[in-house]
């Protein structure tokens, strides 16, 4: 079993006077697919978007390949690029082409000359399957497209590990497919995950541990055939039996 | 004479129109001229103060929001005459050329700072999150990411305010600026007949038209492909 390449511990976070974490510990190993699950408001997405410190968290500490996320002296842009973020609503640049949008981070982040960045652009987008949609808008691509698009903008960047933010949940259902499919060949690559999101069939079929959060905690979590079958938790089988009935 | 003739000699008198005309299209190219000067300067000095803004730094988004109350709030002609009739008393004497120039600017810089301020925060945070996610800078993201943005946004009433503005060039006429209002209030006082005015309209409308409908152009041109 290999080192924890993502370690956050005692993460509390208020927003205010509201505390939404309340002292989280997660680690996830190399190669692992760690998926995230639990009711809206239960913290799972600022915990994420804490790892990136898109949100700086109020105490606790966080290390992402061996760097101190939370270290005034860590140069955050750089340790940002080993840390891919795919968002519920893409975010992709509209006034950029979706090469545009993917080689941007590579050009300015990495210095990249614009042929290189565009080379290993294309090289992304043809992973996510896109590769003919490159001088594409976003405006123009469905929403799975841009979905697809962003993961492209996230993994050009060879990050470490892959946060995913509710990657499906803006999407309409027969648009879900693609983006899981790119998630999964992803995952078959060896890529780090973690992932929020109510996803449960692709849960079951592909992640190696579930964590179920509510109320700012972790209650409960474990390899999907203990979680979702066997939960040892009322909260969690609270959960559980509400999405199953969906 | 009738009426209707009388009507025509007054606005159409193509004796007056001849005689005036020369002075007219003067001042045509130099409403020209202190309107670019007004929207290079004005506009310039808006952005520039947006994007000092959105460094968020409190005292000094203090000082801007300050100054550009202070100029949306004052009538541009009050600001024209302080400036021309009022700082000589200090020592310090501007051309009315000048004056105006100054005092229009300043307006518009008020407006438009405004303007790129409101289109800057229209920008979805989540645009910034997703920059700073893949490792861009504050400065990365805010000008190749989040400005092109807003300015795509705030074009249309950016090009309102400008054409406003740019239109108040003929209240430089009040400090003995030769522009086209000046030209043709000057044209009426010697011939004693308005038909200057009615050149000077016309010449205010072969001007601004086609600024309108440019206008128009580059809204249609900087809109996003769908």
């Amino acid at each position: 079993m290999s080192a924890a390449i993502v370690e956050a511990r005692g993460v509390h976070k208020y927003f205010g006077g509201l505390h939404v974490l309340k002292g989280v510990d997660l680690a996830v190993r190399e190669r692992e697919l760690v998926f995230v699950i639990g009711p809206s408001g239960s913290g799972k997405s600022t915990l994420l978007r804490c790892l990136n410190r898109l949100e700086e968290p109020s105490d606790g500490s966080i290390t992402v390949d061996g760097i101190d996320m939370l270290d005034r002296r860590t140069d955050i842009n750089k340790a940002r690029q080993r840390i891919g973020m795919v968002f519920q609503s893409f975010n992709l640049y509209p006034h950029m082409t979706a090469l545009g949008n993917v080689a941007l981070a590579l050009r300015r982040v990495q210095g990249m000359s614009r042929a290189a960045a565009e080379a290993r652009a294309r090289q992304a987008l043809e992973r996510v399957h896109l590769a003919d949609r490159a001088g594409h808008y976003p405006g123009q691509l469905s929403g799975g497209q841009q979905q697809r698009v962003a993961i492209a903008r996230a993994i050009a960047l060879e990050p470490r590990v892959m946060l995913f933010d509710e990657p499906t949940s803006a999407l309409d259902p027969e648009l879900v497919g693609g983006v899981l499919q790119a998630m999964r060949e992803l995952r078959e690559s060896g890529m780090t995950m973690v992932v929020v999101s109510h996803e449960m069939g692709f849960a079951r079929a592909a992640a190696d541990r579930v964590v179920f959060m509510d109320g700012g905690r972790i209650v409960e979590e474990g390899p999907p055939e203990a979680i979702f079958g066997n939960p040892q938790q009322e909260r969690t089988r609270a959960f559980i039996g509400q999405i199953e009935r969906h | 004479m009738t009426n209707w003739d009388r009507f025509l000699d007054s606005f159409f008198n193509a004796r007056v129109a001849a005689e005036y005309l020369p002075k007219i299209i003067e001042g045509f190219w130099l409403t020209i001229l202190l309107a670019a000067c007004i929207i290079l300067a004005g506009v310039a000095a808006g952005l520039a103060l947006a994007v000092l803004r959105s460094l968020g730094i409190r005292v000094l988004n203090w000082a801007i929001i300050f100054v550009v109350d202070l100029f949306r709030a004052l009538p541009p002609l009050v600001i024209i005459a302080l400036l021309y009739f009022g700082l000589p008393a200090a020592g310090l004497s501007l051309s009315g050329f000048a004056a105006a120039w100054l005092a229009l600017s300043l307006v518009l810089m008020a407006f438009t700072e405004e303007i790129f301020w409101a289109g800057i925060t229209a920008v979805p945070k989540g645009q910034w999150e997703a920059a700073r996610s893949t490792g861009l800078g504050f400065l990365d993201t805010f000008t190749l990411v989040v400005l092109p943005q807003a300015v795509r946004m705030v074009i249309p009433p950016l090009t309102n305010r400008t054409i406003a503005i740019t239109k108040g060039t003929a209240l430089a006429s009040v400090v003995a600026v030769q522009e086209i209002l000046g030209a043709a209030q000057a044209g009426v006082s010697f011939s004693f007949n308005p038909t200057p005015l009615t050149l000077g309209a016309v010449a205010y409308l072969v001007l601004f038209l086609p600024v309108v409908i440019l206008g128009r152009w580059v809204e249609t041109r900087f809109a996003w492909k769908r």
